[in-house]
């Protein structure tokens, strides 16, 4: 079977002693800032992308996947413990999990949720495996006409399924497409939008505007409101689970995990979708739906699950089309491209053991959050006592070290600068900024498919519905506005989109 | 219930989207736009500056009709500091060397913050130099000089 000889190449890889190492560091330090509110994963994984240039490849992406995932489930602790959502995907932990902290029941809580994610990450991991190289192998056939449109598709579904408005979602796409111009065009040579300054006509870096945009308005943001930050903490004991409450858990982690899945491949979508719409199956599914938000393990096994498997299946869109499918795998394929990987459907047939030895790293990864972190509960909700006034220095520190050794170059911190003050200004006018980040890293890509495309239909357009690819991408593009635009689908998407 | 336009969200964003479209086609009007066939370098940057002002007339609108208020404050002091500390990192890295600049940096962005204590922070700015030459200059061995110019 090629299926499992390519889980053993994977394994082979995610074993050696370095990428243990590295996937270690990686789960360590995404929990870390999962439990930390105020920093997120993609600001963390922008300021260490640079320090990946001396680690090969593989170690790199282990690292960084880590985080991600790691991410999820820190924010999932403090949820439980203190009521605090350490990330944006475990608000919906927070309405039960906190509840059945409040209970004495923290130990089951945080155990089903370590569990959840557990089973979540397995069963994507082996989701992962059995479609990957198909859709690689699909994708590989694909021309400039089919590019276009699934780069379109994934645009626009991360702009109307992105938190608040839509058309100022889609507007924030095409910002981020204009950032992704500045720069010498390839075909003609010539330097746009970089108004004189050398260092512009490389374009704009990836991490000087990931890190401007997430990290320094970030803070800026955090320091301007009132936060008080009451650190009380439930005594955990009985970190398992009884039969009866692994009975009730099963079915949730199950439908969760599915429905992570399906959200996780959707370009464009963050866990805290993925979760929320957990949650509401679980309450809708119950016989006994007055039991949530009192403390119903239903409510945390669900949404965990979820969270976990939409963070994994994302990897899926992103290594076998070379699409991201959120912007912190818009982060892990700039990881690639510092390391001189082109992303695209051709990474999983020439450089298996970069695909593979990822997804088994992930799998590891995940065995090693359980294993590793119940235990160390105590130590991660201690570290919540560390006031914000110390963190924000720390994170500044890290950002300025971060974006200067990319290229040495100090006119891209000023850059970064600029850009956290534009990042706070759309966060305050509520224009989503994950969107633009999209937009920013397949403005290129989208442009120069596009020219293809038309070269190769000498100008006419029709190329892109005359394909039966493209014109399914084309469809779906379509389809998913109108809906979105109805009405009635238009408040309840606020409703999810506010609550999550 | 009267909203300003200076504090009306969607019209400002709007205004944003607009400045940004006009913006794009303003700098790219000189740029060869060419035919669909063979698009010019101005080609792609003068649609997407087209559709993004059309948007932010439609967001404007929107801002005109919903009158939704900018929420919480603007946080004036953090929004200047910390994007200052790190144009002046930026300024001292290359002059002063690493140590002088991290420490400045951490000091300096301390200071948004809504209580300031000096000798924590110093202590915490001196602690975090001292992480940051042990991981990057010896541990992944970058290559800037500690003190002095190069």
């Amino acid at each position: 079977m090629e299926l499992f000889s390519n889980l053993i190449l994977g394994f082979s890889v995610a074993l050696s002693l370095q990428n243990l190492w590295f996937c270690f560091i990686g789960v360590f330090v995404g929990t870390l800032i999962g439990v930390l509110p105020g920093i997120g994963p993609l600001a963390t994984i922008a300021m260490l992308l640079p320090i990946t240039f001396n680690v090969p490849p593989v170690s790199a992406l282990i690292m960084l996947a880590g985080i991600y995932y790691g991410a999820q489930y820190g924010g999932s602790t403090t949820a439980i413990l203190v009521n605090l959502p350490g990330e944006t995907s475990a608000v919906v932990t927070c309405i039960d999990g906190y509840q059945m902290a409040r209970q004495g029941r923290a130990g089951p809580a945080l155990a089903v949720a370590a569990i959840g994610s557990f089973i979540a990450g397995t069963i994507c991991t082996l989701v992962i495996a059995l479609f990957g190289p198909p859709l690689a192998e699909m994708a590989l056939k694909f021309g400039a006409p089919e590019y276009f449109s699934l780069m379109l598709m994934g645009l626009v579904t991360a702009a109307v399924l992105a938190h608040g408005d839509m058309v100022k979602s889609l507007a924030m796409v095409v910002v981020g497409l204009l950032l992704g111009i500045v720069g010498t065009d390839v075909n003609s040579g010539m330097s746009r939008f970089a108004f004189g300054i050398a260092e512009l006509t490389d374009g704009i870096g990836f991490v000087v505007l990931a890190v401007g945009v997430f990290a320094v308005s970030e803070i800026v943001s955090n320091l301007g409101e009132h936060e008080e930050r009451q650190v009380f903490t439930s005594k955990v004991s009985n970190l398992w689970l009884t039969w009866k409450e692994f009975k009730q858990s099963f079915g949730p982690i199950m439908r969760g995990t599915g429905v992570g899945a399906f959200f996780g491949v959707l370009p464009g979508t963050g866990p805290a979708i993925a979760s929320f719409s957990s949650y509401m199956i679980e309450k809708k599914v119950s016989k006994t739906p007055e039991r949530f938000g009192k403390g119903a393990i239903e409510g945390v096994a669900g949404p965990e699950s979820a969270n976990n498997a939409d963070a994994q299946c994302k990897f899926i869109p992103t290594l076998t089309l070379g699409i991201p499918a959120s912007a912190v795998m818009a982060l892990m394929l700039g990881a690639l491209t510092i390391q001189g990987i082109a992303p695209g459907p051709q990474v999983m047939t020439q450089k298996p053991e970069l695909f593979w030895g990822l997804i088994a790293s992930m799998w590891i990864g995940n065995l090693m959050l359980v294993i590793l972190n119940l235990p160390m509960i105590g130590l991660w909700v201690s570290l919540l006592k560390v006031p914000y006034r110390m963190l924000f220095p720390a994170i500044m520190v890290f950002s300025c070290i971060g974006i200067y050794s990319v290229n040495n170059s100090t006119m891209e911190l000023y850059l970064a600068a600029l850009f956290g003050v534009l990042g706070f200004l759309w966060l305050k006018l509520e224009c989503a900024a994950a969107p633009m980040l999209l937009g920013f890293v397949l403005g290129p890509m989208m442009e120069e498919n596009l020219r293809r495309a038309l070269l190769i239909s000498r100008g006419d357009p029709m190329v892109f519905i005359e394909r039966p690819i493209s014109l399914g991408f084309i469809i779906a593009t379509v389809l998913i506005l109108i809906i979105m635009a109805a009405p009635a689908i238009r408040k309840r998407r606020e409703q999810i989109t506010d609550a999550a | 219930m009267k909203v300003e336009l200076r504090e009306n969200r969607d019209f400002l964003s709007g205004l944003m989207f607009i400045v940004i479209g006009l913006g794009a086609i303003f700098i790219a009007r000189d740029y060869p736009v060419g035919s669909a066939l063979r698009m010019g370098p101005g080609y792609f940057p003068v649609a997407l500056g087209g559709i993004l002002f059309l948007m932010g007339i439609y967001v404007m609108v929107q801002g005109l009709i919903k009158k939704e208020k900018v929420k919480g404050n603007w946080s004036l002091r953090a929004l200047v500091i910390l994007p200052l500390a790190v144009i002046v990192f930026g300024l001292m890295v290359e002059r002063t060397g690493f140590v002088p600049a991290l420490i400045v940096l951490a000091l300096l962005s301390a200071t948004a913050g809504r209580e300031f204590k000096f000798v924590e922070m110093l202590i915490l700015a001196i602690a975090l130099t001292a992480a940051c030459v042990a991981l990057f200059i010896y541990g992944l061995g970058m290559p800037y000089p500690l003190f002095g110019g190069h």
